[in-house]
Parts: structure tokens; sequence; C-alpha cells
């Protein structure tokens, strides 16, 4: 039974995780007023997209086409390692973290060619946000990983968590709670989410994920979309491993609570997309900034106790 | 050691055929490469069985100069370093066959002449065991690679970078003469191994001018403003050796020295660990100004040579304050990614010169769309952008992998070392953003897209030789990321060579483990690319894909030129680093209702070269002229000068 258990909360993952993107939806249209999309919107217009045939540009060449799927498989991979419930991934060992903000470079790169391949200034535009931003939230990721491992003394992402214990919160609360709000912050970034991009935005111009992919069609979208889902759930899942610190050591306790938590995340990413506007595309670098600062004075708080 | 020797020989046996075959290019081609791969083939080798049954073999001829002994040793910290010379110099002498045209008025006789001796004096200096011979090795090597940057000698550009890069070597030359003879006046002899550490200020004078005369030679900032001058100078496969290898021999340089200077300071340590954080941080947002590809490649190997000696600093750090397996780590990844740079810079310069070659320009606004022009060139520099990003699973990620995992693993040391272990986390990781950007920019501006000009639409591709050339580096890119668990061995005995056992066995305690994991991992990464590929086409189901136009947004004529060029994509980084950058931008005035036409211009200058040294060398051209009046262009005078030198040197010895 144990050694079935990853295989089990791996599968739960990679089916779950659309359902994320519809949870936040429908607290949307609470917040809106509406009745909203069905919760299970995601699932359906993947099933569609997967059987259509898709239409390539003549400009494009393999890049194109290979950029999805090695988008997809970088996330894949790095959600094997990911802690699930204050449980270990497949695979967890020293320096884990790096390997997986470096797999989640690998997706961005190649989601950039392909985007740069069909030689659309609109994606190019796209293109140029995505590096750009990842300048910033990607020294903020470490260093707050950084705390992390300091917190916690433990150089694997399962071992961080794993160590982290009610007892760590009450020591270390603000340091913690700072690399929370770095995670959350990054988390609105990476996923393009209001108030770093707008996914529901109708004017190329102004995007940056989804202007990437506007070339991208039938399978191939449909391998971004999941993508998307898995990436917004890898997020997710770190900032619901690092306030979830209490362990019961009952498997289906755990995972309930780590889901209902995931479902949290969710109503909160929603909330903050309802309630605030998205800032003004040269702002974005200073809220990442913000991120940095928030990390690096969780270190602090850390090396001064 | 025989073998050496004889791959010694056959490099400057060839070296001196081609002299020959300067009128007949085709022979010139077919020496100079065959000279050069049979002797890459036999050194590789006793360097490759060095590292695996680590030994210190020495030879010593006879030499009739005072002070000086022909003595050549290679133990394993050679032999690390000679395994890139090899491969390099092979790859680059095939791919080098194909980039001289024989139909081109310039020969490549004296080109290929300088190239094999180049090749040699590298070779020489890993493995020279007297000062003497090193640094004649030393001044070879940059007088060989002066030829080579003054290939082009038509070009004032090329005339100009090589100028530069003679004064810099001449300068690090004349750094490093100091610091062997504050060795050699404590023992006596200018054998390395007779070497001391000098007593109390003597040795930090020692430590910086080895780090002023290596330094110059790796290229770390402010020391590099030769660099991206000269390396696009040359021809594509030389740029690949000089940037993959002969910066190396600073490198090279500065552990041997280190190892002769052992215990160390911690300051140090915190000296190269700041020239590193420089180096790294500046080089990669220079690279991102870029307009040219290939300066662009050279300064991303500032970058890693920032990151290299960053690793140095740590690991000297972590020594100095006890921190042993912070130090492992550092001083392991710094080697590990000596070797992984060697091999996708190399073939990134190779795949810059199959642009040069196909499309006549290396300017990356006028290129694009030749990913359909020269398909195999496009994937392969995908492939060495992928491992210079350190992307797994290709080779460049090993190394800052375990640099990284050294910095977490001193977050809980003594607040000096945490403070250099989070400025290291924080500069690699924003380089590594920064290093994607640059990447994606070059690939994307040079290969993807349209064509923005007529010469970039009638590109050709390149021949199977240049082909062979990049394949080659690029299976090495691809089998050294996967089998990084087996460099665990040859970079443990090089830096049992460097630095004592202790570190050998610090390295490999801490290496082995993860090293595995992430060879496993990146297996489960290549088996899911697999699977989703294979599922792709499953959903597919063998229909054909539609084919149309790029989504223009609905507008009628889109061109080629609307395209996102390679400035407009890093604009909005480079406004930010604007400060350190001083881009100088010419914005055209628009006015009156019906402007007439306006052109736009921007250029990314050497900044360090304008603000630190144009300042000094005016300084300096003023105090010459001062003495002008001792340069009047008479010879009878200056032989005079010479004679009264001499007399005045032999009264002194009296």
């Amino acid at each position: 039974m144990e050694i079935i258990k990853p295989l089990i909360q791996y599968l739960a993952v990679i089916i779950l995780s659309p359902l994320l993107l519809g949870l936040i939806n429908r607290v949307k249209a609470k917040f809106a007023g509406r009745r909203g999309q069905p919760l299970l919107q995601l699932y359906f217009d993947l099933y569609k997209l997967s059987y259509k045939t898709p239409v390539y540009s003549r400009t494009t060449t393999w890049l194109f086409r290979a950029g999805p799927v090695i988008g997809l498989s970088a996330i894949l991979c790095a959600l094997a390692a990911l802690p699930f419930a204050g449980r270990p991934g497949f695979l967890a060992f020293d320096g884990d973290f790096i390997f997986l903000i470096y797999l989640l470079g690998l997706g961005r790169f190649f989601t950039v060619l392909a985007a740069l391949d069909t030689g659309s200034s609109f994606e190019g535009m796209g293109a140029s946000r995505e590096v750009q931003f990842a300048v910033f939230s990607e020294p903020a990721f470490f260093l707050a990983l950084a705390a992390l491992s300091k917190a916690t003394g433990k150089l694997s992402l399962s071992g961080m968590f794993l160590a982290l214990e009610p007892a760590s919160w009450q020591a270390a609360a603000p340091a913690l709670l700072l690399l929370t709000a770095a995670l959350f912050i990054i988390l609105l970034a990476e996923n393009s989410r209001v108030p770093v991009d707008d996914p529901n935005t109708h004017l190329e111009l102004t995007m940056i994920h989804e202007v990437m992919v506007l070339d991208h069609s039938g399978p191939d979208l449909a391998y971004i979309l999941y993508g998307a889902a898995l990436k917004l759930w890898f997020f997710g899942a770190l900032i619901a491993s690092a306030v979830l610190p209490r362990h019961s050591g009952s498997w289906l306790y755990d995972g309930a609570a780590f889901l209902g938590m995931m479902a949290v995340i969710a109503a909160a990413i929603g909330t903050v997309e309802s309630v605030m506007a998205r800032l003004r595309m040269i702002k974005v670098q200073y809220l990442l900034m913000g991120a940095l600062v928030f990390s690096i004075l969780a270190l602090l708080f850390q090396t001064g106790r | 050691m025989l073998f050496l020797l004889l791959s010694l020989s056959l490099l400057c046996l060839s070296a001196l055929l081609t002299v020959f075959c300067n009128a007949r290019p085709e022979r010139a081609n077919f020496i100079g490469a065959a000279g050069a791969v049979s002797a890459s083939a036999v050194g590789l080798f006793p360097a490759v069985r060095t590292l695996l049954h680590p030994a210190a073999e020495t030879l010593s001829l006879p030499w009739p100069v005072p002070m000086a002994s022909f003595s050549l040793t290679l133990d394993p910290l050679s032999a690390f370093f000679l395994v890139p010379v090899f491969i390099l110099t092979a790859a680059a002498a095939i791919y080098g066959a194909g980039y001289f045209r024989p139909e081109e008025k310039k020969a490549p006789g004296l080109a290929w002449t300088a190239f094999n001796l180049l090749s040699a004096a590298m070779a020489v200096v890993f493995l020279a065991a007297n000062a003497v011979l090193f640094l004649l090795a030393w001044e070879v090597m940059g007088v060989s690679s002066f030829f080579l940057v003054i290939f082009d000698h038509e070009k004032a550009q090329a005339r100009k970078a090589a100028y530069i890069y003679l004064v810099a070597g001449a300068a690090g030359a004349l750094a490093l003469m100091f610091a062997f003879s504050l060795l050699g006046v404590q023992a006596g002899a200018l054998d390395f191994a007779a070497f001391k550490r000098p007593e109390g200020p003597l040795a930090a004078a020692a430590f910086l001018s080895f780090l002023l005369g290596f330094g110059l030679k790796a290229g770390v900032i402010p020391l590099h403003v030769w660099l991206p001058e000269a390396h696009p100078a040359a021809p594509s496969h030389v740029s690949a050796v000089m940037s993959g290898v002969m910066i190396k021999t600073g490198i090279y340089g500065l552990i041997r020295a280190l190892g002769l200077l052992s215990p160390w300071a911690p300051w140090w340590g915190w000296t190269l660990i700041l020239i590193g954080l420089g180096s790294c941080l500046l080089g990669v947002v220079f690279a991102l100004a870029q307009h040219d590809l290939k300066r662009l490649l050279a300064y991303s190997s500032i970058e890693n040579i920032g990151i290299i000696v960053l690793a140095l600093g740590l690991g000297v750090l972590g020594t100095a304050m006890g921190l042993y397996p912070l130090a492992a780590l550092a001083f392991g990844g710094a080697l590990l990614h000596v070797l992984n740079h060697a091999l996708f810079k190399g073939l990134l310069f190779m795949g810059a010169g199959a642009v040069l070659h196909g499309a006549g320009t290396a300017e990356m606004e006028a290129l694009g769309g030749l990913s359909k022009r020269m398909p195999r060139a496009a994937f392969l520099f995908v492939l060495g952008a992928a491992a210079a990003c350190a992307l797994p699973p290709f080779n460049g990620f090993a190394g800052e992998f375990l640099i990284y995992l050294g910095a977490f693993s001193a977050l809980n040391g003594p607040a000096n070392i945490v403070l250099a272990a989070l400025l290291a986390l924080a500069v690699l990781s924003a380089a590594g953003a920064l290093a994607l950007a640059v990447f994606s920019k070059a690939a994307g501006a040079v290969f993807l897209g349209e064509p923005r000009t007529q010469a970039a639409a009638g590109a050709h591709d390149c021949g199977p030789l240049m082909n062979a050339g990049m394949t080659l580096l690029a299976a090495a890119c691809v089998v050294s990321g996967f089998a990084a668990p087996f460099l665990i061995l040859p970079v443990s005995t090089a830096l049992g060579a460097a630095f004592g056992l202790r570190t050998t066995l610090d390295f490999s305690g801490a290496a082995a483990t993860p090293l595995i994991y992430l060879t496993a991992a990146f297996l489960a990464l290549a088996a899911i690319v697999w699977v989703l590929a294979e599922k792709r086409r499953f959903f597919l189901g063998g229909r054909q894909p539609a084919a149309g136009p790029t989504w223009d947004c609905g507008y009628a004529a889109p061109s080629a030129r609307m395209q996102y060029g390679a400035s407009s994509f890093s604009q909005p980084l480079t406004a930010f680093f604007q400060p350190l950058l001083r881009k100088t931008l010419n914005i055209p005035v628009i006015a009156g209702y019906f402007p007439g036409k306006a052109s736009f211009s921007s250029e990314a200058r050497s900044v360090v070269f304008d603000h630190l040294y144009a300042p000094v060398i005016v300084r300096l051209r003023g105090l010459a002229f001062r003495f002008s009046w001792l340069q009047h262009g008479r010879l009878q005078f200056y032989i005079l000068y010479i004679v009264a030198a001499l007399m005045a040197l032999l009264l002194w010895k009296l």
C-alpha cells in the first residue's frame, strides 16, 4: 500500500488540477453575481481540443510543435518531485527544488521559442514579457526557498515541508508568513493571473501568457491549457504545504486537508481577481520586487533569530 | 606521456606543413584538420586514463635555458583541462575544414598553422611544471591566437580587436612574471614543485598578481575589455576554441596558484566572490544588449567565467572558514562547469559561424527564419542554447546545480558565509533567468520567424564537415548532461590533485546521490516527452494539419519587418538595466503633419572601456608624449640605447 500511495497522489494531482481553474471561475462569477461556467468546463475544453485538427502557420517549424509537448512534459516531471500533503513525491533528493525551478525554465524557454517561431509581433511581445518577469520572480523564488531551507535545515523540498511543524510556525511566524506571501505573488505572476496578467483579456497587446499561445490550436492548445492548470497546482501545492504544518499521520485525513487547502487557495486567487484590476505593465516588476523583498526579509528574520 | 608527446609533435608537424601549403587551400585544410584531429585522438587517451587511474607522470628533458627545465607533468588536474582542449580542437578542426572555403581568395594555410600551434600551446600550458616553460607556452598561445584574431585583417574592427588583445595579453604576462618571480625568489628555483608559500604580505601580493594575470586571460570584469572584441573577430571555429578552452587557461592557472598559496585568507575568497558576482551579472546584462550574435556569445562567456570564479571564491571562503562540504561542492561545480561550458559554448560559436557563413552577417536584426534554410544548424544551436541556459537535461545544469547546492548547504553556517551564499543564490538565479532571455532572443531573432533581409532569405545551409563538427559537440552536450554521475570520478580526482584528498572525499560524498537522482529525473523527463509526443500523434490520428498564415489580428498586409526584433525583445530588460548598460539611443524627432523618413538606432558600447579605461589611456598618452623626444626614428640611436642598456646591466652584475 505504501508503494502505490505516491502513485495515487500523482494521479490525484493530474486529474484534479483542471478543477482549480473551475473553482477560480466560480468564485469570480459569484463576486460578479453571475452563475458562471460549469466547474468542469476545462475538462470539456480539453476533450474537445484533443480531437480537433490543428492549423499551423506556414512560418512555423518543428519548434512550434515541440513547444507544447516540452512545456507539458517539464511541468509533469516537476510534479513528480512535489510533496503532497507532507509526503514526498517520487523524486525527492537534496537540491530537488533547484531542478524544479530549472524545469519550469525549460518549459518557459520552449514556450517562448514556439511563440517566436510564428513571427508574429504580438507573440514576440508576450515572449519578451515572459522572460522579463522571470528575471524578477526567479530570484524571489530561490530566496523564498532559501528562507524555508534555513528555517527547517533541510535541502530537499519534501524534507523542508516534512520538517515544518506547528512549532516552527510558532517560532518563526513572521518569516514563514512573509515567504508565504512571496510565494503567493510568484504564483500570481507565474500563472499569469490578475494583477500581473488577465486571463480573460480580449486585447492581444496587453496579454502575456495568452498572447504567446495565440497560434496554437487543437491538441497543442489542449497541452498548453492542461500545462497551465498543472502549473497552478504546482505553486498552489507549495503554499498549501507551507501553511498546513500539522500532520496527523493518517494519509486520508492529511490528503483531505491538503485538498481542502488547495480549494481555499483557488478561492483566494478568485477573490484577488475579483477585487482588484490588473497592474500597468511597467508596474509589474515592482510587484515582483515586492516578492523579492519579502523573501529577503524572511531570510533576515531567520538569520537574526 | 609518450602519447602526449606524440600528440604535441603531430600538432607542431602539421602546423609546420601547412605553412608550405598556403597556396593550396584544399591541401592546407586537409593537413591542418587531419593533424589536429589525429593529435586530439592520441592526446585524449592519456588524459582520460589519468583521470580514471589517478597518478602524476613527469617528463623532464634537458633544456639549456637558465632557471628553466623542460618538464611536463600530467596529473589529474592537467588531464581534466586537457580533455576539453582535445575535444574542442578536434571538433573545431573538422568544422574549420568546411569553414575555410577553397574558392575564397584568402589562403587558410597560415591560419591552420596558428590554430594547431594554439592547441599545442594550450596543451603545454596545462602540462608545464616549470614557470619559464609555462610562460613560454602562455606567450605562444597568445601570439598564435593574435594571428587568428587578425585573420580578417582588412576589417578595421579586427585590427583594433587584435591590438587590444595584444596589449591585454602582454599586461597579463607581465603580472604573471612578477608573481612567478616572487615565488621563485623564495624557492631559489622556478619549478612548480619547488615553490613554497611566501610569508605574510608577500603571499597576498602573489595572490593578487596571479589574480590579475590569470583574470585577464579568463576575462573577468573589469579585465574583460579585450574579450568581446577579440573572440568575435576570429574565424568562428577559432572563437569556439578561444571561448571554450583558451579562457579556461586563466581558471587553470588560478586553481594551480591557489594550490601553491594554500592556506588561504578569507578575504581572498571574498575577492574572488565579488569578482565572480560582478562578471556573472554584468556579463549576462551586457550580452542582452548586443546586436551581433558572436559578441553576444562572447559576453555570455564572461558570464560563465563569472560563475566559475564565483564558485572558486565560495570554495576558498568555505575552506578558510572550515565549511568543507560547501568548499567541495563549489570547487567541484566550478570544474564541472569548466568542461560543460567548453562543450556548449564551442557548439554555439560554431552555430554562429554557420549563420555568418550562410547569410553573410551575424547582425541579429538582419536575420530571421534561418531555421527553414539551415534546419540542422538551427536544431543544434537551440540545443546549445538550452544547455547554456543551464536547462535540464542538458550539460550546463550539473555544474550550476552543484554550486547552488553548495550555497544552500552553507545557509546554516556562520553569518559571513551565509551572506556569501545568499549573494551567490540571488545573482546566480537572476543571471540564469537573464541567460534565458539572452538565448531565447538569440535563437528567436536569428532562426525563427520570417527573414528580415534579402541576405537572410537567401542564406544557404552549411556543408557536411561543419555539421559534423557541431553534431560532435552537441552529442557531447547531451551525453555529459545525462552522464553527470560518471563525471564524479574524474572531477573528484582532479580536485584531489588541486586541493588535496579531503576535497576528493567530501565531493564524492556530497555530489554522488543528488547527481544520480538528477540523471534518473532526466530519464523520467525524456520518457514523459516521448509519451506526450506519441500521445499527440494519437490525438492527431493521421489527420493532416491545416496550413495558414500566422494570426495577425486581422491586419491585411503584414511584413517581415513588423516582427519583434532582437532589440525589441530585450527592450524591457535593457531599459531596466540602462544605468549599467548606458546604451546610446538615437531617437528621431518627428515633427509636422507629414513627417518624412526617420530612423532610430541604438548602440551598446563597452561601458567599462569607455568609463574606466579610456580616461586612463588619455592620461597615459599625454604622459608618454612628454618622452617623445626619445623616439625620433633614428636607428643608430636605438642601437645605442640597446648597447647602453646592456652595458649597464653588465656593470650592475659585475
